[in-house]
């Protein structure tokens, strides 16, 4: 209908939202006619017939043609009205049959096909017939055959369908009918198709809404079928409002007073900035293509919506208004705003402190970026927000950006980041399984990669891979000698989801040479335990670093100082043990994303294993190692290899050490018990550390003898073998071969480092100790004895060194060992005498721990004189002697004729460990050799006290006498044959001194104390000396000592006759003090003993000498005999020692 | 009604945190997250109040286009972060503030539990125990009630179970315990996720 011819020119509407049209077939036709039909069509309105009795609109009808495409066609269910596409026109200028047969008919099917698909029955072919062309052909055909084949082939019943237009860009008239015929029945079509199309429309809309009541409507659905644009223009409002609020605020206040309000105002901005975002993703700027046309329509919906700029701002040059109208109108210009309010927005949280809020301002612009592909300006915002989830330990939005972050790294290319990041997400369970497995299969599928750089390797840090958790060594002490073999068990927890091929896994491991090794490795055996050798690794609290659970607890400790010298308080205060692990920099917090840092150390000593599959979870991987070089290896670096990609642990913590030591071999010769005694078995160890010698099938052990000591081969003894750790490995038979000079040790065959040990029996023969000159004589008084010898004597076994040289497999040098063997038995003799009867006394005192038993004791005479008999008075012919106890052994000597002036003697006896079973071998007696010399009775003394005449008996204090009798029993004899010995008339007589010495300080002696006699040598011969003492005390008193001694004059130097261990000594007081004195005994000093000089300095020195008569010469008659003394009567004092 | 609580340490990191739909639960972590910009903000403005005068409830944080989101902080730093769907407007502002002092007085619980550690999660956790298998009426096991010790019968569906027990030798066993349960403090955020002021 035309407009001019209407009375009243009715409203004439245009199309706000053209609606779509789309052209298939011939796209250069179509854009060869396009601008002709795009200016025809809306030229004449067309009356539009509505529905449900609403009234006709005249409207001028616009179409938006696009390509036509399968994926234009709405869905299923699609009520979306705007998308719509309402019209399909095929254009050709077919006018050839073959051409038609060959291409266009098929086409033409399957442009149906497609339409029949969607069910969509709007559709127009459109023949375009062309004057020109049609003269060049030959086999021209009538116009109408094709048009007829066509509506044959396809418009069944529809032959309006099918349209011809004749020479479009001429400018005839028959041109122009054509175009008109074609543009009425393109507007009527068109107009049909969305009358039909917005019934539906409604149709729909009706349904949905009378649905209401039912259960599971919604009114969203409803309103979004209902008004595709609301949600936007809600959009629009919120931002237009913020704006206005914002630019009202900005009007009235001054800088200061805006920047001091940021933190109100702050929010409008976000707000604004956020729809502002929202609806540039509602309208399609942002995206890399910029909107589509259903974007494009949304868009002009919204602005439409808008409705006119107010009146007030129209004509300002800024306006909220215009700010949104430009924004939405181009991608640029979207763009530029969006930056803008972001930038200002974030630069606003920053300046008062509120950075989560600017981050997160600033996540939503690295989600723009990443829309428009531009991953490399995004990474520094997700990067800044993902630092700060971080650093707070907040899990979920970690998790977000972190995958938001491998897609932008991914997108920039940088490998090893992303593989990172993937690392990081493969193992974080916040995420489901199949993104876990999709982010793990990144790392494989690039580690998979034939890389074109073979060497390259990519680090990555090993914590979010798999992480440490023990360690354990095997031996458990972590020390092994050089050439053992260790190993290294360590747990390792693989974080991935999916196991993991890994082709080697590597310890790094630094060594250092330790000077003592061997010394630290004996102390390491002894003192080092980590509990069973297993370290545990503390697990990483990995997303949390801030949180207070990753810091151990304060351990604190009381601490005081104390001085030393009067352990009074100098300081005291409170010290933090673990300040180490508390003060420990974050490394975790601050490099967390960033794989560098990790630097893969290059050592020439590598754990290695290969080949191992990670399962998730806990996985057991053991390294072996055949220790080299002695030293002590640190664990430096844990790497796992996945293709080129490496997991890197960059410092193993707490630090794990290994030590390997060499050992020389040694061997070690020890008693097995405290001390070896002499004279019986004894059990001695051999033990033999082969250190870095391995003992070879022959080498033995050689053994120069000892002259004195026996090796005792024994056929059951048997050598342990035991492997350093002190396991035992083996025990095989030894092989003792012995000759003359030399015992033969054949040692089993042992591996390097391990011990040897086996056992021998050695037997030192008991050698006669010196002869009797060393001997105690017992019989005689020894007051002055030393003290000092006597103790050491009397504890101390009599020691004899051995020495035996060993010479060894390994080495060219003799081993010279020292076993020391100490004599059990210590034995003194005496000579007792009873008038002229002699008898011998042997002493054997057990020094040592053990029991013996003694056995077949013999004394005999070596000088074998006939006349001379050993009677022995010993009863028992077994006797046990028990440790620390003495045996004596007595025989009288008997002869007929006169005694040889010497006697000389062996002891022997029998003996064996009293404990022990049967001896494998006889045991050698045990013998003692002495001398005994002058032992014939020459004088007899006897002393007599007598109570002073009319008294019955002594009193104290007054005093009696003493009557000493000493009497000749023989005639002169070999031993008298001296220097004293003074010759008159074939009469001999002899010089004496005869001293009375009371040591217990019982008697005082009155008057002269000793005295020189001349005695005759003669049998029965008699002295009388008569003295007077008083006893001072009252008791049955002993009486006191008199002694005899031989009177030599000064001229004789036979001071050698003197025995240097007699009992007298140079002591305070010698003779030859008044060395030009006549001698004279009585100027001696009479209370004490009688000293005597005669060392060898005064040799020849004109002095008398006294010589002790041996004491077999000497028998005292009145030895122990005692006195009764009474006490005086007026003595009223009695005294009471108590000690 | 709720649809986010959260409890947030006072280094900020999260000790509890439910939302309800869980399906937005990154949403509401982001929000409970910025939210904590204004906690600062607050706190550090208050800092010159006297410390018993101070109010804990530190109010609305800052309102978004579907919620409010509240604020609250305890003596010891430790954040209460609230938000509220803004359609609820018969939630006023002393209906927020009891239910910030409920979730108080719930979190002092936990706290008094000496399995606790201040700065843990709140979640339960699970621990053997040795119990007393032989004892008469027994078996029994140690067991803290509000922050004392008590010898409790147990018995697989006894409450706050199950318990698995299993022997040791033959007079002690040991057991398989929530030694810290999260269960009331649990109960206690649900029922204001549901409850209808």
């Amino acid at each position: 209908m035309d407009a001019s011819e209407e009375p009243l020119p009715p409203v004439i509407y245009t199309m706000e939202n053209k609606p779509i049209v789309t052209c298939a077939g011939d796209q250069n036709l179509f854009t060869s006619v396009y601008p002709t039909l795009s200016q025809q069509l809306p030229r004449e309105p067309m009356e539009w017939r509505r529905s449900y009795g609403r009234a006709p609109k005249m409207i001028h009808l616009e179409s938006n043609f696009v390509q036509f495409k399968e994926e234009l066609l709405p869905k299923e269910g699609n009520k979306a009205l705007l998308t719509f596409p309402f019209l399909h026109i095929y254009w050709t200028e077919c006018c050839d049959t073959e051409v038609y047969k060959a291409t266009v008919k098929d086409d033409l099917t399957k442009w149906q096909n497609v339409l029949k698909a969607h069910s969509s029955v709007d559709w127009l072919i459109v023949i375009v017939e062309n004057d020109a062309k049609k003269k060049n052909k030959t086999n021209i055909l009538p116009r109408t055959s094709i048009v007829d084949k066509i509506r044959n082939d396809f418009c069944n019943k529809q032959s309006d369908r099918c349209v011809v237009l004749s020479d479009p860009l001429k400018d005839s008239s028959r041109t122009q009918e054509s175009w008109n015929a074609f543009l009425t029945k393109l507007r009527t079509l068109l107009l049909m198709s969305f009358t039909k199309n917005l019934g539906k429309f409604e149709d729909d809309m009706r349904t949905l809404r009378e649905k209401r009541t039912e259960p599971g409507w919604s009114f969203c659905e409803y309103f979004m079928v209902q008004v595709s644009v609301p949600p936007g223009a809600l959009d629009c409002w919120v931002f237009l409002s913020c704006l206005e609020v914002l630019q009202r605020i900005e009007g009235c206040c001054d800088r200061a007073q805006i920047d001091s309000n940021i933190a109100h105002t702050v929010g409008l901005w976000s707000y604004a900035t956020e729809k502002l975002k929202s609806l540039g993703y509602l309208c399609g700027l942002v995206s890399e293509k910029g909107p589509n046309s259903e974007d494009l329509n949304r868009t002009v919906d919204l602005l439409a919506g808008l409705g006119a700029e107010r009146p007030e701002t129209a004509n300002t040059a800024q306006s909220p208004y215009k700010k949104l109208k430009e924004a939405l109108s181009s991608v640029e210009a979207f763009e530029k705003h969006y930056l803008d309010l972001s930038h200002a927005t974030i630069e606003m949280y920053t300046s008062i402190g509120r950075i989560r809020s600017a981050k997160f301002v600033g996540k939503d612009l690295a989600e723009f970026y990443m829309r428009k592909k531009a991953p490399q300006k995004a990474e520094i915002y997700l990067q800044g927000a993902l630092k700060n989830y971080l650093a707070e330990g907040w899990a979920l939005p970690i998790t977000h950006t972190r995958k938001q972050l491998a897609e932008c790294q991914k997108h920039l290319g940088q490998i090893e980041n992303y593989l990172q990041t993937s690392s990081l997400l493969a193992s974080d369970h916040h995420l489901t399984e199949e993104e876990r497995k999709h982010f793990c299969q990144e790392i494989l599928d690039f580690a998979s990669q034939p890389s074109d750089n073979p060497g390259h390797k990519i680090v990555l840090p090993m914590q979010s891979f798999a992480q440490l958790r023990d360690l354990h060594f095997d031996p458990s002490n972590a020390v092994v000698h050089v050439g053992g073999v260790l190993c290294i068990e360590i747990t390792m927890y693989s974080q991935m989801p999916v196991p993991v091929h890994v082709e080697q896994i590597v310890v790094n491991v630094h060594f250092s040479i330790e000077k003592n090794s061997y010394r630290k490795t004996a102390e390491w055996l002894t003192k080092h335990k980590t509990s069973n050798g297993i370290i545990n690794f503390p697990p990483e609290t990995a997303p949390f670093p801030v949180s207070q659970n990753s810091l151990p607890a304060l351990e604190l400790y009381e601490m005081f100082e104390r001085s030393p010298s009067d352990n009074s308080l100098n300081t005291t205060g409170i010290i933090c043990r673990n300040v180490h692990m508390l003060l420990r920099r974050q490394e975790s917090s601050s490099s967390l994303e960033m794989p560098s840092g990790v630097a893969l150390e290059e050592g020439a000593h590598l754990l290695r294993c290969s080949h191992v599959t990670l399962e998730p979870g806990a996985n057991q991987i053991t390294f072996r190692t055949q220790a080299k070089e002695p030293g002590t290896y640190t664990l430096r670096q844990l790497c796992a290899s996945v293709g080129s990609v490496w997991f890197v642990l960059p410092h193993i913590y707490p630090i794990v050490q290994y030590d390997v030591y060499s050992q020389e071999p040694q061997l070690h010769v020890e008693p097995l018990a405290d001390s070896l005694l002499a004279g019986i078995p004894q059990k001695v160890k051999f033990t033999v550390t082969t250190g870095h010698y391995t003992i070879k099938n022959g080498d033995s052990l050689q053994l120069s003898n000892a002259e004195a000591m026996l090796i005792l081969c024994q056929a059951e003894s048997r050598a342990m073998v035991y492997s350093n750790t002190r396991e035992q490995s083996s025990d095989a038979a030894l092989r003792i071969q012995s000759s003359d000079k030399v015992t033969s040790i054949s040692l089993p065959v042992a591996p390097a480092y391990h011990v040897i040990e086996f056992e021998l029996e050695v037997l030192s023969l008991p050698s006669a100790p010196a002869l009797g000159g060393e001997s105690d004589m017992l019989g005689m008084a020894e007051p002055h004895r030393k003290h000092k010898d006597k103790q050491k004597t009397g504890h101390c076994m009599v020691t004899t060194d051995h020495k035996v040289s060993i010479d060894c497999p390994w080495s060219i040098y003799s081993t010279v060992i020292a076993l020391t063997f100490s004599v059990p038995f210590r034995t003194t003799h005496a000579l007792l005498s009873s008038g002229t009867r002699k008898y011998v006394q042997v002493c054997v005192q057990n020094l040592s721990e053990l029991d013996f038993q003694l056995s077949d004791s013999y004394l005999v005479d070596t000088s074998d004189s006939t006349d001379l008999q050993l009677v022995p008075l010993n009863t028992q012919s077994q006797q046990p002697i028990y440790s620390k106890q003495s045996v004596f052994f007595v025989w009288e000597l008997k002869w007929t004729e006169e005694p040889p002036p010497s006697l000389h003697c062996r002891f022997s006896v029998g003996f064996s460990p009293a404990s022990e079973e049967q001896l494998s071998i006889s045991l050698k007696p045990y013998t003692y050799e002495f001398k005994v010399e002058n032992f014939f009775t020459l004088y007899n003394v006897k002393a007599e006290i007598f109570p002073p005449s009319g008294m019955e008996y002594c009193r104290t204090g007054s005093l009696c006498s003493l009557e000493v009798l000493i009497t000749r029993l023989s005639d002169l004899l070999e031993v008298d044959k001296d220097e004293a010995l003074t010759e008159s008339d074939e009469h001999f007589s002899t010089k004496l001194m005869y001293e009375v010495v009371d040591n217990s300080s019982n008697w005082a002696v009155c008057g002269k104390s000793c005295g020189v006699i001349s005695m005759p040598v003669a049998a029965r011969a008699t002295h009388r000396v008569h003295m007077e003492v008083m006893p001072l005390f009252a008791g049955y008193l002993p009486l006191p000592d008199v002694r005899l001694f031989k009177y030599l004059p000064h001229h004789s130097a036979h001071s050698s006759q003197l025995d240097a261990d007699s009992w007298i000594e140079n002591d305070s007081l010698s003779v030859d003090k008044h060395g030009d004195d006549q001698p004279d005994s009585s100027s001696l000093k009479s209370r004490g003993s009688v000293h005597s000089a005669c060392s060898s300095e005064h040799k020849g020195l004109p002095m008398p000498r006294l010589q002790a008569l041996p004491a077999g010469q000497v028998f005292n008659s009145s030895s122990g005999t005692q006195v009764l003394v009474i006490p005086s009567q007026d003595d009223h004092v009695l005294e009471v020692s108590v000690t | 009604m709720a649809v986010c609580i959260a409890v947030i340490a006072k280094e900020n990191y999260p000790l509890y945190i439910r939302s309800t739909p869980t399906e937005n639960e990154l949403k509401f972590h982001y929000m409970v997250h910025t939210s904590l910009d204004v906690v600062d903000e607050k706190i550090s403005a208050m800092g010159k109040a006297l410390v018993d005068q101070r109010e804990l409830y530190l109010g609305l944080l800052y309102p978004t286009e579907d919620y409010k989101v509240y604020g609250y902080v305890t003596n010891s730093k430790v954040k209460f972060v609230m938000v509220v769907d803004s359609s609820n407007t018969a939630l006023r502002d002393n209906e927020i503030r009891s239910m910030f002092r409920k979730l108080h007085n719930s979190y002092t619980d936990v706290m008094c539990n000496p399995f606790y550690n201040p700065g843990d999660r709140i979640q339960s956790r699970w621990a053997l125990l040795p119990v007393s298998a032989s004892s008469p009426g027994g078996p029994y096991f140690l067991c803290p009630i509000q922050s004392r010790w008590a010898l409790l019968p147990v018995s697989v569906s006894s409450p706050g179970g199950p318990y698995f027990l299993c022997p040791i030798q033959s007079r002690w066993a040991l057991l398989l315990c929530p030694i810290q349960s999260s269960r009331a403090f649990d109960n206690m955020v649900t029922s204001m996720m549901i409850q209808v002021c």
